[in-house]
């Protein structure tokens, strides 16, 4: 494995040997930057200067032995994290300006334990979308075929990792967004349990389903980073005041007795039969390393679309009101009166995807209305959320594909929202359960990485991180790189 | 007002409380008043990308005390919501509140009623909000200031049903609720601050009609005053408008102090569809019996029933019974003191007379008297035992309040101020003095009674005004008549 494209724990064992110093490390991801980003598109910010200063102070660190569990691992950041003094723009012509004067808890935490960030990656505008095409600073390309999208809406993220231009990425995930791009760049991303990690700086847009997590190489990175994400957080009333597992000495535990329930609703029509046969395959690894597999319904399953697609514009059409150029954002010039300021601020600042849903989520909320898609939609959401723990009755893991398709070409979609909604077709049951749900490269098609999706029950991580470790011991998918060398 | 004859007014306020709070309902700035714009907005007050709400738990104490306070059900489980609208003051373009589960539901208060009865008003419900920020349009041409300082301040809106029949009910209504609110340590109820604030509803209906009128809401007004004068236009606009043949149509108004009207607000200032849905930033509020009780067990008596005590327990005049009752520390102030006299009308006299005349010339509330109920009640003591005369008491009480002393008795004593009961030491002074004075001596005994007045003060001038005067008078009498 050539050095820009090895794992955290490997990159961790050399840093401490002094095989490598956290400045070469640092200097070689911003090498690979300046010579890839102008192609993949998946930075939006490089903060070179901060990242070697960083980097020095990381390596005083290791010469005295001294320093946290991450010193010196150069990692990105979704540029939905606010980090303080460092331009932040959700993806957004809005925010293309902003500045916080405060960092995202988690963001907070990764630093703290020693991770140094380069930078941070391209979004979907505000989290909403599938491709990353809906990003006010252009789409990103997948490193495994530059004519296709990377998924989204953490596909920066995802393509930064996969090209070997950070050792690994933070994402958020409201519907699928760490997942689906996890599956279509080939790496392993987690969505943990709604609360896990803490949401304080993580710029909203549906703030009952919004959740950060990891998105690196290999399951035991995640588990490592996770470790150093998650936790309580005062100022998030709705993360979860729970112990953090010691996720990394978890991982080599046998995963015999371990009942793996597979969802018929899983299996829908829509889904690329390669794709299909690449699951099967994997589902065969997972009965050779001891797990039962057994057949499970999750019937309200194939309502998700629709309840997600109620509550999640719902929420972001209140999220995103505070965008209404009076304190910050983007600002119109020249507003002749309030109704301009807020029309030409608003029009101007949010690109199409943002506006459609803030229309939805408005009219879904609208006073007639309400009853008959919000209220729906959240009793839907109970039902869905119901299924899943009576099927936790009698499994441990539920598993699928990520997502129906590989990755599929920039512009193919653009037009059909409906196809593109359906991208998270699989994932997003697990936000308005409020799951933790994980994808690991499990093959390809054509050339394309598959990602397996493993769903687990609440707070249990731990599982879903042991279970992709052991599927990486048994395979080498998430070995593999694309051929973006220069 | 006179209601216009043939007519009937149905009113209902819903008042927003400040709560007496050091920092915000939602973030750690201080809500203090008055401080520089924007200098009290934290990130959080701003709306800033990414922040969140974290409630501060003393909200709630507070609203079930109010709860308590008025009879109301306590929802053990009460929720947040998001009330929608666009607003350059409103920071994050919704306001979170209570909507569907309010954490107080129900209750009552009793007014008074000019003729002397009492009326019983219902409320339908109390529940948390965080205010706005203020919009400042008259500082710059052409342009608004926008002063987050009060954006994020914990409110309590109170609404009442539509039982108040005149302005006068109104005010008396808001009167009550300000000294509940007051009393209760809720809220400090300071109007000119903006503490305190009513929006009436108000409607009218010919006599025998069952339905109500259509309302019209007058936002906004910040004195018991400007509620009354509101109230007031509002009855005679709509009764003018419907005599005259024409409809009313629901609106929003605002009170013009200056032309003594209301004028309906700008649509654009009035949202209809406020689009609320519950707030998916914070978990619902759940209250333990437990925490309830406790809350339970700290609530002091209330003015009502306080003033009852004092009128029927310690046979009060109800104009001083109230007088004491209506602020909790002059209350608090009148029990401690009289746990220790034992004498509630002669204690009640004191802290209506001379206390309350000092503090109110030295502009002064009872929480900041010179003179503490224990000082009050030493001296109340000593002339109630004879110790001192009421005239020295009066000095006394002068020298307490001017700090030339910290107790009474430690004055009393250094001073040598104790009344002269002693027998011994008054029947020589009292035989020198008839024999000084024979002739009127003599008249005395004929019957001139009022030359006992005469005897009386040489004592008291010989004594300085120490001698007890019902002991110096008896003992002229026996002399007298022994003559």
């Amino acid at each position: 494995m050539t050095r820009p494209f090895s794992s955290l724990s490997q990159l961790q064992s050399q840093l401490k040997d002094r095989s490598i110093s956290a400045t070469e490390l640092t200097q070689l991801y911003l090498d690979r930057i300046e010579q890839l980003n102008p192609i993949l598109n998946c930075y939006i910010t490089v903060d070179e200067e901060h990242a070697l200063e960083r980097a020095r102070a990381a390596d005083q660190q290791l010469a005295r032995g001294s320093g946290g569990p991450l010193t010196g691992l150069p990692i990105s950041q979704k540029d939905i994290f606010c980090i303080k003094d460092t331009t932040t723009t959700a993806g957004s012509k809005m925010l293309a300006n902003f500045r916080p004067p405060y960092s995202a808890t988690c963001s907070t935490k990764l630093e703290q334990a020693g991770a140094i960030t380069l930078g941070k990656t391209n979004m979907d505008e505000f989290a909403m979308g599938s491709s990353n095409e809906t990003s006010f600073f252009g789409p990103v390309k997948n490193p495994w075929d530059l004519l296709r999208i990377p998924g989204g809406s953490s596909g920066g993220s995802a393509a930064a990792v996969a090209a070997g231009l950070c050792a690994a990425s933070t994402g958020t995930d409201t519907g699928g967004s760490i997942r689906q791009p996890a599956a279509m760049c080939g790496l392993t991303g987690l969505k943990p349990t709604y609360g896990r990690i803490s949401r304080w700086g993580m710029i909203a847009f549906a703030s009952s389903l919004d959740q950060a997590g990891p998105m690196t190489r290999t399951a035991q990175d995640a588990a490592l980073l996770l470790e150093h994400m998650a936790g309580y957080d005062p100022r998030d009333a709705t993360s979860l005041d729970e112990p953090i597992p010691k996720y990394s000495q978890e991982l080599s535990q046998p995963l015999s007795g371990l009942k793996i329930g597979v969802c018929r609703q899983f299996f829908s029509e829509g889904l690329d039969n390669a794709v299909e046969t690449v699951i099967r395959e994997a589902f065969k690894i997972f009965e050779q390393l001891g797990a039962t597999l057994v057949d499970i319904e999750l019937p309200n399953t194939p309502l998700s679309v629709s309840a997600y697609y109620v509550i999640a514009p719902a929420e972001c059409s209140a999220n995103l009101s505070r965008y209404d150029g009076v304190r910050f954002g983007h600002r119109c010039s020249d507003p002749k009166d309030l109704q301009d300021l807020y029309q030409r601020s608003r029009g101007e600042g949010f690109g199409n995807e943002v506006k459609k849903r803030i229309l939805v989520g408005t009219f879904a909320l609208s006073a007639g209305y309400y009853d008959a898609f919000y209220r729906r939609a959240q009793q839907v959401r109970r039902l869905i959320k119901n299924d899943f723990v009576e099927a936790f009755d009698h499994v441990d893991l539920i598993i699928g594909p990520t997502a129906p398709t590989p990755a599929f070409k920039i512009g193919e979609k653009v037009d059909n929202p409906v196809d593109m909604y359906l991208q998270d077709i699989f994932t997003i049951s697990a936000n308005l359960a409020g799951l933790p749900a994980m994808s690991i490269p499990a093959g390809q098609v054509e050339g394309l990485p598959v990602g397996l999706q493993l769903i687990g029950n609440y707070l249990q991580e731990g599982t879903l991180l042991r279970a992709g470790h052991q599927f990486q011991q048994a395979t080498d998918w998430h070995q593999l790189t694309p051929d973006i060398e220069l | 007002m006179t209601i216009p004859a043939g007519w009937q007014v149905d009113i209902g306020l819903e008042i927003h409380a400040q709560l007496k709070t050091t920092s915000k309902i939602f973030s750690g700035a201080s809500t203090q008043f008055g401080q520089l714009p924007n200098s009290q907005a934290s990130v959080i007050d701003l709306g800033m990308p990414g922040v969140l709400p974290a409630v501060n738990g003393v909200v709630f104490e507070k609203a079930v005390r109010f709860g308590l306070g008025v009879g109301g059900r306590i929802n053990r489980e009460s929720r947040f919501d998001r009330k929608n609208y666009f607003y350059p003051d409103l920071p994050k373009g919704y306001q979170i509140t209570q909507m569907d589960q309010p954490i107080v539901v129900g209750g009552s208060v009793t007014i008074d009623l000019p003729d002397g009865s009492t009326k019983l008003i219902a409320l339908t419900r109390a529940h948390l909000e965080e205010d706005a920020g203020k919009s400042i349009h008259d500082r710059k041409p052409n342009y608004t200031g926008i002063d987050l300082n009060r954006a994020g301040t914990p409110l309590l809106e109170i609404v009442s049903e539509p039982q108040l029949k005149s302005p006068e009910e109104a005010v008396s209504y808001a009167r009550v609720i300000h000294q509940l609110l007051t009393y209760l340590e809720i809220c400090d109820g300071n109007m000119a601050e903006g503490s305190l604030r009513f929006d009436a509803n108000v409607s009218v209906r010919r006599i025998n009609d069952e339905a109500l009128g259509v309302r019209s809401e007058i936002k906004n007004l910040n004195s018991f005053r400007f509620l009354d004068q509101a109230i007031n236009f509002e009855i005679s606009r709509q009764v003018e408008t419907l005599n005259a043949g024409e409809t009313l149509s629901q609106d929003t108004r605002l009170f013009d102090p200056d032309q003594l009207e209301t004028r309906p607000m700008r649509s654009k200032e009035t949202a209809t569809d406020y689009r609320y849905f519950p707030e998916p930033d914070l978990l619902p509020v759940v209250l333990s019996e437990r925490y309830i009780d406790e809350i339970k067990k700290e609530m002091p008596e209330l003015p009502q029933v306080r003033t009852q005590r004092y009128h029927s327990a310690f046979a009060l005049p109800l104009a001083d019974a109230q007088l004491l009752a209506q602020d909790r520390r002059l209350a608090d102030f009148f029990d401690e003191t009289v746990a220790k006299t034992q004498t509630p009308k002669t204690t009640a006299n004191w802290i209506k007379g001379d206390l309350l005349a000092r503090l109110n010339e030295a502009s002064l509330t009872i929480a900041e008297s010179p003179v503490t109920s224990e000082q009050l009640a030493e001296l109340i003591t000593m002339v109630d035992q004879d110790t001192i005369s009421g005239k020295i008491a009066k000095d006394v009480f002068g020298a307490l309040w001017e700090g030339r002393t910290t107790s009474a008795s430690a004055y009393v004593h250094e001073h040598q101020l104790e009344q002269v009961s002693d027998q011994s030491a008054l029947e020589p002074l009292i035989a020198s003095l008839l024999k000084e004075h024979p002739k009127q001596a003599d008249d005395l005994k004929a019957g001139k009674d009022k030359l006992m007045g005469f005897f009386v003060g040489k004592v008291m001038q010989a004594t300085q005004g120490k001698a007890n005067p019902k002991q110096v008078n008896d003992l002229i009498r026996g002399k007298i008549d022994q003559r």
